[in-house]
This record gives structure tokens, sequence and C-alpha cells, in this order.
């Protein structure tokens, strides 16, 4: 009787196992398709806005995307705060200075030059 | 099981700024709110990171962070002039963050979890590091270039074979990263591994040896793009979304500038990078002696004084002779007379993409007088006077119709179609190009020459005193 249901419990959690397998490798694909369909659509998002930047601002526009890529920052977070080896988060908490370098500079240089642009009323006022 | 969905929500909130933010971008009006909108999803995702399951360790974060505050801020604070080089540079931070973040999740896997390392997972990994180690070494290059270090050679490098050298590294950085993604567990790949690395950082170095002056706000563009392009692949390799859609905005910013650039150059993006600009100087010595009308400061405020319609075109010359502020000066002598005053913006104009604009915008000098090539260029022939300062290139009429000029087929600003054209020069030598510009040789052209602050100052002067003894 219990060898019965010793065995039946066995061959569940094989196939449970088999399957988990088969979805993981199903997912990774899958995955990788959803990913690419993002990447797709916010380049053609990226493509239609920027194109409508005025040519005025695009010194600032390169400042704002530099600290918008910095995005990385969060993996870098992931990589020095979790239980890993030390090597790994050495590399994690560089990656995280040079992220948040990139972050502060590019959003405060980008404000610090668009208070620079002034229209001639703004002018006129003062 | 509830922080599962907070994180992925804070995410999409994230996303959904940075696209705004940039949709803010447009307009000079919303711009400020942009960068708000940029901050607030920085900090949300942030935020959102820290307070996953995972995070244990929180003094290492710290320190990173502090770092990055104590270097950034005086990064920010740098002068305009300064501006196109701590862009270089944050594009090989950019890079850098994605390429070790890449390396450590490749032996994090190895190590750990070997059945993360999928062909799609890892493929996507080798093409991440290859994109962000050389926009690493590339960024540091360019910026040092800017920053005009001794050690880096100004001048365009080239030597015989370049360009087969470069693509053979390159080459062979792919073909090892394939033997990586084939096997990425075995004892081979780990070894193959940093050879990839080491390519991608030497390919990135050799890529910006060639590269000269003209060319930089194309190749800050193209990098911007690779740095972009890089965050966003990292994203494929840690299956985050918001790293994809992120890392994309920023591709694409950085394609549409090159884009731009490369038009406003007349030429190709793989011209850019592989055919260096110095080597086709073979500058012919013009026998003929031509003749210039030289001007006095004095002759240059009567005959604006006198216009109804002035526009004037700055270069970077205008820049690094610190004369940005006393053409502030002139354009309110002459505003202030009724005399309608335009500045004409090469979009090449400046060391990288709009850098002119915000030059002139740190003078003081309202937007609305800023206008692009292509608006102002049907208006130039019934422009009185037109000032150039510190401009060569972009108003050379040889690339209208000298087929062996360099630059020939690069749009430039019609200064010639003016009814009286003065530009200002230090002396007659021609410019980085070494390109020899008629315009200055033309009936209408009026020379006048010293250090352009200087000049412009004395014009200033006399346009006051021309005002005192009328009035």
């Amino acid at each position: 009787m219990e060898d019965a249901a010793a065995a039946e419990t066995l061959t569940r959690a094989r196939s449970a196992t088999a399957q988990l397998r088969y979805s993981r490798s199903h997912m990774a694909s899958t995955e990788f398709w959803s990913m690419l369909f993002v990447f797709m659509l916010a380049t053609f998002v990226g493509l239609q806005v920027i194109q409508n930047v005025s040519r005025l601002l695009h010194t600032p526009l390169m400042s704002l995307t530099n600290a918008i890529s910095a995005i990385a920052v969060v993996e870098s977070i992931s990589l020095t705060g979790a239980d890993y080896p030390t090597p790994i988060r050495i590399l994690g908490v560089v990656a995280v200075f040079a992220s948040i370098t990139n972050i502060v500079s590019g959003f405060l240089i980008t404000d610090r030059m668009l208070k620079m642009f002034k229209t001639t009323r703004q002018g006129d006022r003062k | 099981m509830i922080l599962a969905d907070v994180i992925p929500f804070a995410y999409l909130v994230a996303t959904v700024l940075f696209i705004l933010s940039l949709r803010w971008m447009n307009d000079p009006r919303t711009a400020r709110q942009a960068v708000f909108a940029g901050v607030a999803a920085m900090l949300i995702a942030v935020v959102a990171t820290w307070i996953g399951p995972e995070i244990v360790n929180h003094v290492w974060i710290v320190v990173g962070i502090v770092g990055g505050i104590v270097v950034g801020i005086p990064l920010s604070r740098v002068p305009l002039t300064a501006v196109p080089q701590r862009t270089a540079l944050s594009h090989a931070f950019g890079g850098m963050a994605a390429g070790l973040v890449g390396v450590a999740y490749f032996y994090l896997w190895r190590s750990h979890n070997p059945q993360n390392l999928t062909p799609f997972r890892t493929g996507a990994l080798i093409t991440e590091n290859i994109l962000g180690f050389l926009t690493f070494t590339g960024s540091l290059m360019a910026a040092g270039k800017l920053q005009e270090v001794k050690w880096i050679p100004q001048r365009p490098v080239t030597y015989k074979g370049q360009n087969l050298v470069n693509m053979g590294l390159l080459i062979a950085a792919v073909v090892i990263g394939i033997l990586v993604v084939l096997n990425p567990t075995s004892p081979l790949a780990g070894a193959l591994f940093p050879i990839v690395v080491a390519l991608a950082l030497l390919f990135g170095v050799l890529l910006i040896i060639p590269i000269g002056g003209a060319d930089m706000p194309t190749v800050i563009a193209i990098l911007n793009s690779y740095a972009g392009l890089s965050a966003s692949a990292l994203g494929f390799v840690v299956n985050n979304k918001l790293l994809v859609t992120a890392g994309a905005l920023d591709g694409s910013s950085g394609l549409i500038l090159a884009v731009i650039m490369c038009k406003a150059m007349n030429r190709s993006f793989t011209n850019v990078l592989f055919g260096a600009f110095g080597q086709v100087q073979a500058a012919k010595a013009s026998g003929e002696a031509k003749t210039v009308k030289s001007a006095t400061p004095q002759d240059v405020a009567d005959i604006m004084t006198n216009a109804d319609r002035v526009v004037i075109i700055p270069g970077y010359g205008m820049a690094v002779a610190q004369a940005q502020h006393r053409v502030h000066e002139l354009y309110d002598q002459l505003t202030k007379r009724g005399i309608d005053v335009k500045f004409a913006i090469h979009p090449v104009a400046g060391r990288m993409p709009g850098h002119m604009n915000v030059l002139l915008a740190e003078a003081d000098i309202p937007y609305e007088s800023l206008v692009e090539m292509d608006d102002i260029n049907p208006d130039m022939a019934q422009t009185d006077v037109c000032l150039v300062v510190g401009a060569n290139d972009v108003v050379n009429p040889a690339a209208r119709h000298d087929k062996s000029s360099p630059i020939f087929g690069m749009p430039i600003i019609d200064a010639d179609k003016a009814k009286t054209i003065i530009a200002i020069k230090r002396s007659m030598n021609p410019g980085f190009a070494g390109i020899d510009n008629e315009l200055y040789y033309d009936d209408k052209t009026l020379m006048a020459f010293g250090d352009a602050k200087q000049v412009i100052g004395d014009v200033v002067k006399a346009v006051n005193g021309e005002g005192a003894s009328t009035h």
C-alpha cells in the first residue's frame, strides 16, 4: 500500500519536474520574444518622440538621455545588495557608482542648461 | 506576494515617466518639466529595487551612491564649453556600468545558476559586453581628445590598413563571443570571456584614434547610441523590461542625433567612422595672390548701425575666444536701435549637437533669435549685414560648387548672399580643416582682423560712441 503510494508520488514529482523543465526552456524563448517586442516598440516611440525635439535643445537632450540610460543602476543595486560572493558585489558597487554619477550629473546639468534658455518676454520683465 | 507586484508596477510607472520626459523635451517651455519626470522615474525605480526581498546588504549600496553624488555634482558644474567632454565621459561611465554588470552576471551564473545561461541570454550578454566596453574606452578617448589631454593625439591618427585592423578586431571579438555562447559553462568559455572584453576595450580605442575635431559631434552621438543599446541589451540579459525600454530610448535618441549630424556634413556613418577626415587634406596652394578688404571696428559699427537686418553666424571659434558675452552686448545695442538681429546656427556648430545654442543661451541671448540653417537661408538675400564670428567651413561657398573641396556637398549657411559680409578672423591662415575659404575674397566681404572678443568689444564701443554723438 505504502510502496504504491510512494511510487505514485515519485512518478508525479518526476512528471512535474519534466514539465517544469519544458516550461522553463519554453519560457526562455517566449521571454526573449516579448523582450524583443518591447525593444522594438520602445525604439519606435523613441524615434517618434525625439524627432520632434527642437534642435535648440539637442545638448540638454543628450545629457537627459544619458541620465535616463543610467537606469542600469537598478541591476547594479541588485548585484551589490544581494547575498552574492564578494567579487560580484565589488563589480556591482563600481557599477552603482558609475550609474549614480551619470544620473546626478546628467539631471543637474540638463536643468542648469535649460534654466539658461530665456525668451525675450522674460528678458523684458527683468 | 504584494511586493512581487509592486516592483513591476513601479517599473511600469518609471517607463511612462521616461517617455513623458522625452516628450516634454520637445519644447523649451516644457523642458524643465522633463527633468522632473526623469528624476521622479529614476527615484521610483531605485526605491522599488532597493526594497526588494533579495537586497540584504545596504552599506555598499550607500557607499556607491554617495560616491556617485560626490563625483556627479562637480561634473554637473563644468563650464559649457566643456559639456561635450562631460557628455563623452558619461557615455564612458554608462558603457562601463552596463559592461561590469554583464561580467558579474556571467560569472555568477556560471558558478550558481548555469541554467540561466541560455543561448539567447548568453548571446545578449556578449553583445552587451562588446557594446559596453567599446563605448567605455571609445568615449574616454573622445573625452580626452575634446579636453585636449596631452598624451592623446588631437589630430586624426591614420595608418595603412587601419580599417582592416579594426574590422578584424571586431570580427575576432564576435567569433570568440559565439564560441562562448555555444558552451557558456565550459572552462574554455571562462577563459575566452575575458578575451572578448579585452578585444572590445581595444577596439574602442582604435575606433576613435582616426577621428578629428570636426567629426566629434557625430562620434559623440554614435557613442550615445551605443551606451543606450548596451543598457538595453543588459535588459535582455537580466530580463528587465525597464532597462530594455530606457536603453532603447537612449539608443534611438543617439541615432537620430548622429543622422542629423551626418546629414549636416553630407557624410555617411561609415565615412565618419572609417574615412578619417584628416587624410584628405592635400590643400592645394592657390597660386594667384588674392586680395581681401579689411575693416576697422569703427567701419564695422557704421555698417551695422545703418542696417535693418543683421544675421550673426557664430562658430566654435567664438566660444574659444570667450566672445559670447561681447556678442550679447552687440545684440543688445543693435536691437535697441530697432535693428532685427538673428543668429544663424549650423547643426555642426560647436563640438556636440546643439552646443552653439547652449553657449548663446548662457550669454542670455533669447532663444527666439536663434534660427536654424534651413530656416534662415531663404532670408539671407534680404539680409543687409552678415557677421561671421569664429565660423569658417559652414559658410564656405566652395561646398556648393567646388567638387575638389573636402567639404563639397555639405549644406552651408548662405552668408555670401547677404548684401555685406563681415568676417572676424585672427589672420588669413586657413581654419582647422585647412581649407581655404573663398567667402573672404568676395567683393562684398570685409575682414576685421583680431581676437573675436577684442574686435567685438571695440565694435560695441564704437556703436555706443556713435549713439552718444547722434543723440
